[in-house]
């Protein structure tokens, strides 16, 4: 059986959420691990850091969880190659930690967007997106204050040049530079995405499309 | 020894808190604000007899922790 772990931050409040998102998608096992801990559970095969207000948001989104003691294997894991998906908060972590370039700044409005949303696949060819195939656009929704994707130009560049950008809004919800909405590392196992797949995981919530990304990643283990 | 840290975003990175507060002000009649930046203050008191060394700890716990330094600049003041 597949096994994953979600991250619970102190201030996470989308863990719960991920939890029953993956199982439901995917049948795999899904332990929560709190951010206190040093180690991940052996053999896991995706680590998913979910959307909230880790710290409250204090200092900067992201900033303390990405030192939380869970990090370095976190860290570890993710240099081994180990599946690891940061949605919303999240994102905001992985950026923090360095796992991913640039940084989520407030949003351009300065107002929190909650909504759903449709999202161009621009990499289908990921490991997390591989179920989207032949399928250029899906529906998720966004809740952010402080979504809007920034990195310098030579970074967006490369990325779009490597195929990093993995995921566009049709209708840019943030001012997020080139309407980005995820990233994918340049390995291609560390995806952060603001939209979020953990609330569109079945029809009744409105989409099932993001349970295709939880199969894709695990289908890859 | 006293430390405090200015953060501010970098110049050209979008500083949207700003913006805001330099319209407000243009409202209220200043109208010759420009380039209204909003930053964060970090102060502390640091164990430390030796200035240039409290200075270099806090410029590492910038570095660290107090500024991302993909969008934002830190200056340090130790007395």
């Amino acid at each position: 059986m597949t096994k994953a772990a979600v991250i619970v931050f102190p201030g996470s409040n989308c863990d719960r959420d991920c939890k029953v998102a993956v199982e439901r998608s995917t049948g795999a096992q899904v332990e929560m691990v709190w951010h206190g801990d040093t180690t991940l559970p052996s053999g896991v095969d995706l680590v998913v850091l979910p959307g909230g207000f880790s710290y409250g948001d204090y200092l900067r989104c992201g900033a303390m969880a990405s030192l939380s003691p869970i990090m370095s294997d976190v860290v570890a894991a993710a240099e081994r190659g180990v599946a690891t998906v940061g949605i919303c908060n999240g994102f905001q972590i992985l950026c923090e930690a360095g796992l991913l370039p640039g940084a989520l700044l407030r949003n351009e409005k300065l107002k929190y967007v909650c909504k759903p949303i449709e999202l161009e696949v621009t990499n289908a060819q990921t490991r997390f997106t591989a179920g989207y195939k032949g399928r250029r656009q899906v529906s998720m929704t966004v809740g952010n204050g402080e979504g809007n994707f920034f990195a310098d130009e030579e970074t967006l560049d490369r990325l779009e040049g490597e195929g990093q950008v993995v995921f566009r809004y049709l209708e840019n919800p943030n001012g997020s530079q080139r309407n980005i909405a995820g990233i994918i590392n340049g390995r291609g196992n560390v995806l952060g995405m603001m939209p979020h797949p953990d609330r569109a995981f079945e029809a009744e919530l409105g989409s099932a499309d993001g349970a295709t990304l939880f199969q894709s990643a695990l289908a890859s283990a | 020894m006293r430390a405090k840290v200015h953060v501010f975003l970098k110049p050209g990175v979008l500083d949207v808190q700003g913006k805001a507060v330099e319209q407000a002000l243009h409202g209220l009649g200043w109208g010759g604000v420009e380039h209204v930046r909003v930053g964060r203050t970090i102060e502390f008191d640091l164990k430390s007899a030796d200035a240039a060394a409290a200075e270099a700890e806090v410029k590492a716990m910038c570095e660290k922790l107090l500024a991302n330094t993909v969008i934002e600049s830190y200056r340090v003041e130790v007395a």
